[in-house]
Order: structure tokens, then sequence, then C-alpha cells
């Protein structure tokens, strides 16, 4: 009834990549190589992807600044993890990561060089040598600080060369799911002329980022909605550890625009309102360069205990004027124009004002380390989705577990966009014939959209969001208790009850921006929700979740990852399963539980 | 040739809105005139006048634009993404310069803030101009790594810091388009004529040492409209929100271009 009122083209492609940031674009080179019909439908331009603003590096253990090993870099990925991180994605990931960056250089990213003329790598956190016992690992590769910008543009620049399709400023509205829960493709909205556009696709990957926007203060752009995890949470899947969210220690104070960890990385350190270097005591060995978790819960130790800088002393300072001028022009030319811009701030002789800040999910789609995305069957049993994939920040794959390092991620982004489409050339035949598409799944997709379109409550997607945003801040950020978390959910069940009183003041249909933020609400609800009741059921601390409460990691119950459903009546439904200890060959010994300690 | 009547539909008419601040306690006000065109309306541009409480906004023109979203008027439409100067989604006209709303102080301007959208663009509606030809220009430029000697097996290709510094001052671009769309040679012949941004990328490839195609890329931009509209008028380098220097990297180009004939 609906698609009838609605102008709708359709589209038939091998493979469909939603998303065009790290992930989304290294997927699409990578089928476009395989011989694969692929379409990469993004909502923003390609280059304006969050990917774009990522700023320390990338890391893999090349071994260009001292001795290096893959294995040590698993091993700090899995400590990093909390070990809630599974082993054999880790080993996955570490091991392609020289070849990953090797291959980033020959497409052309201009990598900061080393005297030798080798690709230049900084000290970052949990970054070390010998498992943990020797020094410090260089193990993050860089170009300036500018390492996300020259990565994207780079992979944008690929994707011309080998003729990509892509439709761009498309907002995806939802999947269609076939009876037998196989994905066969997806509906998405033109904002150029509002049409609809179904995508039927053999294969569909899901790179749509992060969330962070559920936060009130965050280093994320504002299209960080995670729009994909809805979408995956609409069709009645699970979504994985979505009470892991992290903040990094270092967003500017107000702004909230991001100071890369690479600022510590070459010298730089946090001090309190006594000009103590209090890193010293929380973290002995790694100093400053400890786990951002870490580094984030010691600066809200020290402000709660009243040691905070500033008028209201309520956040930190990072020191980077004791460094060479020349390194900082040459290594942090990008973040000490943001210091200057958002904080007014001469790095070379004054502190930057600096707070944890909302910055990356380790939670997202629960997928296996072939990217394919997994869910559980009526009798409880793991099976695969088919049809459909995730990767980058969207995806919980997971080698992040329940804390991410620093550089992983852009590393995450081209291991697995790479993996993806080695993983869809195996399972793909080009060309082969689209089964028909059920015209419910789609009348569901465009219903949701009509009802929005027509909508005549009296409440504007800014004010739900705020009220969101701010209960997230205060009931779900780097300390948690039973008792603001239960007062949290109480609050944003509220809130998602108040988006049945939606309206739009914009109801045309060309680049009708009031709508896609209306729709990107909609998608941030759930996605909220699932968060905070996955961390008040969480009954520990672990990585980037931390209980006043349970203070204490407990690997007898809680080594374990949680799968949480939600549904059309904001319903949680949460399970359980287990994190893979074994890594995936002979090549690496598996990590096995520690105390975390840096 | 260059066509210099605006067309009919483009000329601003006079039936913008006013929002005013209903409350005399607020003094610290600050006003904004804001182009918007509904290209589903049938009507003309307009200029919506907005006032703020400066007291309540965030110190960047994009805080205030997102402000009067938020609070005033939903259907104001525009590009927005990382709110700190990197992606480039927020190029417009402010106070009758080209930059990035969001690294753009409101504390600059004296006055009534007025933003447009980027000049002499197709308007797809309010502060959103079609991008599609600056895209495509810059995929004509080939902006990719071109070589002939294979890299090796499992390695980088080397390159000395001397050599990586040369990229300097223009791999950081973001493709906002401020600098184009500052040119009048670009306003006028936009579609044969590459533009300070697109020749900057061009430049960047030819300077990036591992690069091997350097004589056709030269051959290329060896155009008397693709690069020679380039009169060196420089609204380029002056309105470049990342500092960066467009018209240098022209110069540069139409010196390598001389030095290959001598």
């Amino acid at each position: 009834m609906t698609s009838k009122a609605y102008n709708i083209t359709y589209h038939e492609y091998d493979v469909v990549v939603v998303g065009a940031g790290g992930s989304g674009l290294r997927a699409t080179l990578g089928m476009a190589e395989a011989g694969l019909s692929t379409a990469c439908v993004t909502k923003v331009f390609p280059t304006r992807s969050h990917t774009v603003a990522a700023q320390g590096g990338i890391s893999a253990a090349l071994g260009n600044v001292g001795n290096d090993d893959w294995r040590w870099h698993a091993y700090d990925t899995v400590k990093g993890s909390d070990w809630l991180g599974d082993q054999d994605a880790i080993e996955y990931m570490c091991k392609n990561a020289p070849a990953s960056v090797i291959e980033l250089e020959h497409y052309g990213v201009p990598f900061s060089r080393t005297k030798e003329g080798k690709i230049y790598q900084r000290a970052f956190g949990g970054m070390t040598t010998e498992y943990g016992e020797g020094k410090a690992a260089q193990r993050t590769c860089a170009a300036a600080d500018r390492t996300g910008h020259a990565i994207l543009h780079s992979l944008y620049q690929q994707a011309l060369k080998n003729n990509a399709n892509f439709f761009i400023e498309y907002f995806a509205l939802d999947l269609i799911m076939d009876d037998d829960g196989s994905c066969r493709g997806m509906v998405a909205l033109d904002l150029n002329d509002g049409t609809i556009h179904v995508f039927k696709s053999q294969m569909l990957i899901i790179a749509t980022g992060g969330y962070g926007r559920v936060y009130f203060s965050a280093t994320s752009a504002h299209t960080c909605t995670g729009d994909g995890n809805a979408m995956v949470a609409r069709a009645g899947l699970p979504l994985q550890d979505m009470e892991f969210v992290q903040f990094h220690p270092t967003g500017i104070y107000g702004a909230g625009c991001l100071i890369t960890e690479g600022a510590r990385g070459e010298g730089g350190y946090l001090v309190n309102s006594e000009g103590e270097r209090f890193m010293e005591r929380y973290a002995p060995s790694a100093k400053d360069l400890a786990s951002r978790d870490v580094v984030s819960r010691a600066m809200t130790m020290e402000i709660n205990a009243g040691r905070g800088v500033g008028k209201g002393k309520d956040h930190i300072f990072l020191h980077l004027n004791h460094l060479d001028p020349e390194i900082l022009n040459q290594r942090l030319p990008g973040i000490s124009e943001t210091a200057k811009i958002f904080a007014g701030v001469d790095v070379t002789s004054q502190p930057i004002p600096v707070i944890p800040t909302a910055h990356y999910n380790m939670g997202g789609i629960p997928t296996n380390y072939n990217t394919e995305v997994i869910t559980y069957d009526k009798s409880g049993e793991e099976k695969v989705v088919e049809g459909l994939m995730a990767i980058g920040e969207a995806a919980c794959v997971s080698v992040h577990g329940a804390n991410r390092l620093g550089s992983n991620s852009l590393l995450d982004l081209v291991v697995f966009g790479r993996a993806a489409a080695l993983r869809a050339k195996e399972i793909v035949k080009p060309n082969s014939h689209h089964k028909p598409i059920s015209e419910s799944a789609i009348d569901r997709a465009l219903s949701r959209l009509d009802g929005i379109l027509n909508a005549k409550g009296d409440l504007h997607a800014a004010d739900i969001r705020l009220k969101m945003q701010t209960i997230m801040q205060k009931h779900a950020a780097v300390f948690r208790t039973e008792e603001t978390m239960a007062q949290g959910i109480g609050k944003l069940s509220q809130v998602m009850g108040e988006f049945d009183h939606i309206t739009l003041k914009d109801r045309g249909l060309v680049w009708n921006s009031d709508l896609v933020e209306t729709l990107e609400l909609q998608n941030m609800l759930p996605q909220a929700m699932v968060t905070i009741k996955s961390a008040y059921n969480r009954k520990e601390s672990r990585g980037a979740h931390a209980r006043d409460d349970f203070e204490e990691r407990d690997d007898k119950n809680w080594l374990k990852h949680t799968l949480s459903w939600i549904d059309e009546d904001h319903n949680v439904d949460i399970k359980y399963r287990d994190v893979v200890m074994h890594p995936l060959t002979n090549e690496m010994k598996s990590i096995p539980l520690k105390k975390r300690v840096y | 040739m260059a066509e210099f009547r605006l067309p009919k539909n483009s000329k601003i008419n006079k039936k913008g809105k006013i929002y005013k601040i209903d409350d005399d306690s607020v003094k610290n006000i600050k006003t904004f005139k804001i182009y918007r065109y509904d290209p589903e309306g049938g009507n003309n541009p307009s200029i919506d006048t907005y006032e703020i409480n400066m007291d309540e906004c965030g110190p960047m023109i994009l805080d205030a634009i997102i402000k009067i979203k938020n609070e005033i008027d939903q259907s104001l439409t525009f590009r927005r993404s990382c709110r700190e100067g990197i992606c480039g989604s927020c190029s417009m006209n402010i106070d009758g310069t080209n930059t990035l709303a969001c690294i753009k102080p409101i504390s600059e301007i004296k006055g009534d803030v007025k933003i447009y959208p980027l000049p002499h663009m197709e308007v797809v509606k309010d502060l959103v101009p079609d991008m599609r030809n600056f895209y495509a220009q810059y995929e004509s430029i080939k902006p990719w790594l071109k070589t002939d000697t294979v890299a090796p097996a499992n390695e980088e290709r080397l390159q000395s810091p001397e050599d990586r510094d040369k990229v300097n001052g223009f791999y950081e671009c973001v493709l906002c388009a401020c600098c184009s769309t500052s040119c009048p040679s670009y306003w006028w012949n936009g579609d044969k004529y590459l533009g300070p941004a697109i020749l900057l990328q061009a430049y960047r490839w030819i300077v990036d040492s591992r690069d091997e195609y350097t004589g056709e890329r030269l051959d290329d931009l060896d155009d008397s409209f693709k690069l020679y509209r380039c009169h060196t008028i420089m609204n380029c380098t002056k309105t470049c929100p990342k500092g960066l220097n467009p018209a240098k990297a022209i110069a540069e180009i139409k010196k390598l271009l001389i030095q290959r004939t001598v």
C-alpha cells in the first residue's frame, strides 16, 4: 500500500556496501577487485566520513623504529580488551597488520618517514614490547597527526581509480530480510529528491560507524548515529557488548574535539591542579600511555577528589609545552591548530584543557572474523546471517573487547574491510540471479518513513535528542552505579515514549535534513537503551565499563559477551555468549587471564 | 561566453521571515541573516533574519546555525559533520568570505552576520550547493598514485623525509571548495577551468616523489582553460580556511610547464 505512493527505483548488485568511511571504502575496493558488481551507498560524501578526523595513527608491527613482533601486538590488544576480545580475531588482525599498512602505503598514503625513508612509527597507549615486559613499542604508523585524513582520502582516490559505483547522500532506512532470515538488500532514501531506492544484493556489508552522538559530549561527528546498528536491531538481530563505550582521555574541554593520544606518545603528559603528573601513581609502568580506560578513570578520580583545574576544577591539563617545537610542528601540527582554535591555547607555551570524552563504541553488530554477521536461532544455536556482513566501528568482531587500544581502529577498518572482500569473493557468485524480495519488508520501511513525514505531534527531534544525550552523559558515563543506571533507564524509557509525539517543520522531499535528523534520532534511542541496560546487567568492572559498586573484574561469572535484542516496544532481551580464548592458528599462544595493570 | 545576467529565479525577494527574541532581559543579542531557498516552494530565494542570545550559544558560526535549527527553524538546511574543520562539509560564505562555519568564531564578525551558500554554485536548498561538478573535476585529474615501477612486495616504497615534506601544504586539503568558489575565473568558467582546489590536488601528485606520471599529469593540465584561466587573482589563498596556498601550487605547475619547454 505505501510502496505505491512513493517513487521507487530498483537496483541489483552482487554486493552493496552501506557507509563510505575507512572500512566501507576498503571493502568496496576489494569487492571491485574481486570482480563483484558493487554499490557503495553513503549518507555523506565519502571524504566527510568521520574516519577523516582520526589523528594518531594505525598500528602494525613493522619494526621500523625498534624491534617489534605481531604477537606482542596481539598480547597488548588482548590485555587492552581486558580479556573480552576474541583471540582468534585478534590474531587475524595483528598478523595481517603489517601487510595492510604496506598496502596503504602502496595506495599512496603520505605516511611520515624516518631518516631511512621508512614509515614513521610512534608510541601509543598500551603498546609494549616483549609481552608487556619490555619498553614501550613504537608501533603506530603515522601521517603527522592527520593519519585518518591521509588514509581516507587515499582510499577514496583508489575507489575512483577502480571506478566504484557510489550513491552519495542516500540515507539507509532498513534491511530487507527474507523469511528464512537472510538479508536480500536494503531500502534507502535519496536525499537529493526524496525518492526511494531498493538495493538488491547477494551480500550486504554494514560499515556505518559508531553512535557517539547518543552522548552530550563526544569526539564524534554529528553524523555518528549508528544507523546500521539500528537497522540490524529492527531486523530482530542482536547487538553485542553495547555497554562498552570508550571515553578518550583527551577531548578538548568544552568543544569536545579530539586531541590525539599521539600527543602523549610524543612525550606529552597530564597534570592536575597540584601540578602533579598523576598518571605515575595510577599506572607506574606505562604512566600517561596506559590504556585509555585506565587514563580516563584516573582523570575522573582526580577531578572527583577536588584536584581538577580551571574555575570549576572540572578538567585536567595536557602539557606539550616542554616538547621541542620542531617535534610539535612535524608530528603534531593538526592538534596544535585545533588547540589554538577551540581552546585559544599556544601548545608551545600553554597546556591544553582536556576531559574524558565519549569517543568510540567497542560494541556493535556481532560478527565472526570473516566479518559475517551472527545471530542465534530459536534453539539457541549460533548461526551466520546469510547475505549480511559488518565491518569497522559498526561491527563487534570482537577485536577490541571491553576497551580498544588507540591506533587499532584504523587497523580494524582496513584489515576487516579487506577480509569482507576476501570472504565475499569465496561465497558470492558474480551476477547471480536475485531471488524476488518481499514487498512487505519494503512496506515496513516506507510506513516508518511515512509516519514521520506526516507526523502531527508537538515535539521536535532536537528536544528529544538533547534529553537522551543528557541522560546518557549523566547515567552511563565513565563511572556507573546500579542506582544511577536504574535512574537513567527510567528516564530514557520516558524519553523514548516521547518520540511518539514527534513532528517535522520541513515536510519537503528535497534535502530534508529535519527528516534525516529525526530518522537518526529514531536510530539512536534504541542504541542508547541497549547500552545502558547492558551496562546495568553487567555486575563487574571490565575495560571501559567501570562500576563503583562492582569494582573488580569477575572472570568466573562475567567472561562473556553481552548480546542484546530490542523490539518495537523498547523491550530489551539480554543473553550472553562465550569469549573465544583460543587463537586462530598455532602461530600464537593463547594469552591466559591475568590481572590488568599498567 | 560567460553569463553575466543572473537567472531570474536566483534574484533574492523581500519575503524573508524575521525571528526576534521576545525577552527584554536578554542583552547579548547577535543577528544572523541567512540565505534561504526552497526548491519545492516555487518562490525565489529570500533572507531570513534570526536573533540569537550569544550567552547561550557556542563560539563558532556553526554553533549558531545549529542552535537556529534546533530551537527556532528546523527547516534551515546545511551540510555539517565533524565540527572541527577536518571534514570540509560546512563550507559557506560568511560575512562575504568563504570559510568553514565550524572554525569561524562569531566574535570575528562585527554587526549582523550574513550567511550565504558558496558563490556561483547551483543551490540545491538553503546553504547546500550542488557539488557534483567539483567532484567530477577532482576525479578527472586522476588523483591517485600512478607508477610503472612495481611496488616492493612486502615493504613500503622508501621516501626520504625531505621528499615527504614536499607534499606538506597540499595533502591537508579537505576538498571544501572554499577556494574554487571564491575565484572569479571559476565563477565564469567553472565548467572548463579546474579551479584552485583541483589544481592544488593535481600538484599534490606532481610533487609526490613516488608518483611516476609527472609528465602525463603536466601534459593534461597544459590547457588554456583547465589551468590558464588562473590570472593570479589570489582570492583562493586569501580564503583557504586551512591556511593552504593554492595560488602557489598553481604557480609551481605553470613554472614546471615552462621549464619543460626551455
